[in-house]
Formats: C-alpha cells, structure tokens, sequence
C-alpha cells in the first residue's frame, strides 16, 4: 500500500507541476502572439482578417507599399488616425481612419511588428524605445 | 414617423428581437422531424396592428417609405415590388463595424448576382453626413456601379431609425461611440409581401453563410406562389 501512496502523491506533484508550466507558457504565448490579437481586435474589422482592405474604400496592410514606405509614420498613424485622400499601391482611398488613444507604446509595437511580418509584408521590426521616439512629433507617446 | 418615442420603441425593439429568436429556435431543434416537408422559413416580427378578423394572425408588413438612392432617385416599396431584398443600416465614415458588415453584404451580393429578383438596400443612419454624391462615392468604392440592384439610401433621421426598428435592427445616436451611432449589424430578409423572413448577424460569417443559404428557399418559394397565382 504505501508505495503506492507515494506513487499517487508523486504523480499529484508532477501533474500540479505540468499545470502550472501549462499556465506559464500560456501566459508568455498569449504576450508574444499580442501583435495579432491586437490586430483582430482593433483592425481586422476594416482592414480585412488577412490585411487585405475592402474594394477601393478601405486600403490593404498586406502587401501594401504605404507600410512598406511610411515606416516612421505609423506609430503616429495608429495613436492619432487620418483621414482625407492617401495613394496605397497606386489607389486612391479616402475614408476616415479611427485614433487608437488606448494602446500603450509597447501594445503599438507589437502591432506594427504583426503587420510588419505578416501577408508578405517584410519589414524591419520597430523596437518598443523607437516607437516611443516616433511617437513624440504627435505628442503620442505613453511612456509604456 | 410612425413612432414619435424612441424609448419606448427600444423596448418593442428588444421584444421584436427575442420574439424572433424564439421563432427561430423551434426550427432548429425540429429540424430533423420536417425533414420531409418542404423547408419554408418564418414570417418574424412584432403584430402592432389590430387584428381584421381572427385569422389575421401575422406579424405586420414592413411600413411604407419614401427614400432617395445613389443616383438620386426616389424609392419606395413598389421599387422593390415583386423582388425579395436584403436590407442593412449603415454610415459611410463608421469606423467600427460596417465595412465588415458591408464586405459580408458584399459576398451576398456577389452570391446572388445574376439574379435580378434578388435586391439590396443600404439605409444611411447619418444623413446629415451622408449626402447622395457620398453614397455614390462609397458604393462605386465598394464596387457597385449604379443601384440597378444595390440601393444606398438616405431619408430623415427619424425615417431612418423607424424603419430600423421596423427591420428589427438596433440604431440610435450615441455619442459616446466612435462614429457617434450605435447600431447593430443585422441583415433583415424581406419577401415580396413586405414580410422580414429572415434576420441575420452581419458581423458573423456563420449566419451570413445561413442568408445565403435561405435565399434560394425563399426565391423557390416567390417562384412557386406566382405560379399558383398565374393558373
């Protein structure tokens, strides 16, 4: 009998032990995948679950020269948003984009970083220091 | 218009809504049992109207208006006479969820192109904002290049929001939200008899897929009443 008490009580251990690895990982999964969270939940609403823009009313982030070319811009692009006329891949769009005041600086890199990455778009990554920076011409930045 | 207390229509609005989900959901839970019968969907909605005799049982018919489209023209429901439609409430710079909403509409259409007993409308919740070149210049950027089957239409405000509640969508201004509206992304299906037969989740692709697959019961239906009618 007692062995097998031990063997219960060690098994117990070893599970609690895997929960909480579970829990962990999960935690640092869910910081790392933030850029495309954020993406769905702030952007793929207009811009298209895979970047792609709808028709000549709202321009693609996927393959899209604007991103490509308007690295330094964007930060302030998403805190402060835009509108009027703007040439993405040799269209013209003009529709209201949306401010994003409720994003940290870190929450605007990752983003960016996403979108950088992702649908054939192969950019350099911001860093979070640097996004603060680009942020100060639209006294945007958080500090966070 | 035909409500004056938007309030008080909210409460009918919500009723509208749960009295159409219950009528929904028989038709899933028995779907199995009628698999023999012909499939035939629900005639939804509030009755307000008091009853002719005892067998005038059905929910009212869709109200009339009186609307202007893309191009300018007046519309009304005799525009949509002898056709089934899809209807949506939307606004040109909504940046939260309508060009999901419009590019999920946009898939019906493309679905349903090439038959012109099939129609759309699109009614502006801020016309103020949304004149008639606006409303071309966002159905031409969405691909629609006159309204020969997709309408984008204004009317007064209050027009507006009646018509809303009477197609069982949410509207209303609200400050507090980007855009300034409140309103939900539902798609209402109407028959030939300015009957809702069908109310849909624009912002969900699931239900959508479902319009698209109650469209062609409901043309089979048209198809066989008018028969009927012509013997």
């Amino acid at each position: 009998m007692r062995p097998l008490l031990l063997l219960l009580r060690l098994s117990a251990a070893v599970a609690a032990g895997l929960v909480l690895a579970t829990a962990t990982t999960g935690c640092f999964s869910n910081r790392q995948n933030e850029g495309a969270t954020l993406y769905q939940n702030h952007c793929s609403s207009c811009h298209g679950e895979q970047g792609q823009g709808l028709r000549r009313l709202i321009p693609p982030v996927a393959a899209s020269d604007y991103v490509a070319q308007n690295r330094a811009g964007l930060p302030c692009l998403i805190r402060r948003g835009m509108k009027g006329d703007m040439v993405v891949n040799g269209i013209h769009y003009n529709q209201v984009m949306a401010g994003h005041e409720d994003l940290t600086d870190s929450q605007i890199t990752n983003l960016l970083n996403f979108v950088q990455r992702s649908w054939g778009n192969q950019n350099e990554p911001y860093t979070v220091r640097e996004v603060s920076e680009l942020l100060a011409p639209c006294h945007g930045s958080d500090g966070q | 218009m035909m409500y004056s207390d938007l309030r008080l229509s909210w409460g009918r609005a919500a009723l509208a809504g749960l009295l159409a989900l219950g009528s929904l959901l028989p038709l899933a839970c028995s779907s199995d049992k009628t698999a023999d019968k012909p499939e035939r969907l629900p005639i939804l909605g509030l009755k307000h109207a008091e009853p002719t005799s005892a067998a005038d049982t059905l929910p009212d018919r869709v109200p009339s208006f009186r609307l202007t489209n893309q191009d300018g023209q007046t519309i009304t429901n005799q525009t949509f006479a002898g056709k089934v439609y899809v209807t949506d409430f939307f606004f040109a710079t909504c940046p939260s969820i309508c060009p999901k909403m419009q590019s999920e509409l946009l898939r019906v259409y493309e679905q349903f192109k090439g038959d012109p007993n099939v129609l759309f409308l699109s009614h502006t919740i801020d016309p103020a904002h949304d004149s008639i070149p606006v409303l071309r210049d966002y159905a031409e950027r969405l691909g629609i290049q006159n309204a020969a089957r997709w309408h984008f239409a204004t009317a007064p405000h209050d027009t507006v929001f009646a018509l809303a509640r009477a197609y069982m969508t949410a509207a209303q201004v609200d400050k507090t939200v980007q855009g300034g509206y409140a309103h939900s992304g539902t798609f209402a299906l109407i028959d030939s008899q300015r009957r809702i037969r069908g109310v849909y989740d624009g912002m969900e692709k699931s239900q959508v897929d479902q319009l698209i697959r109650d469209l062609p019961v409901l043309l089979k239906e048209e198809a066989e009443t008018r028969q009927t009618a012509a013997k």
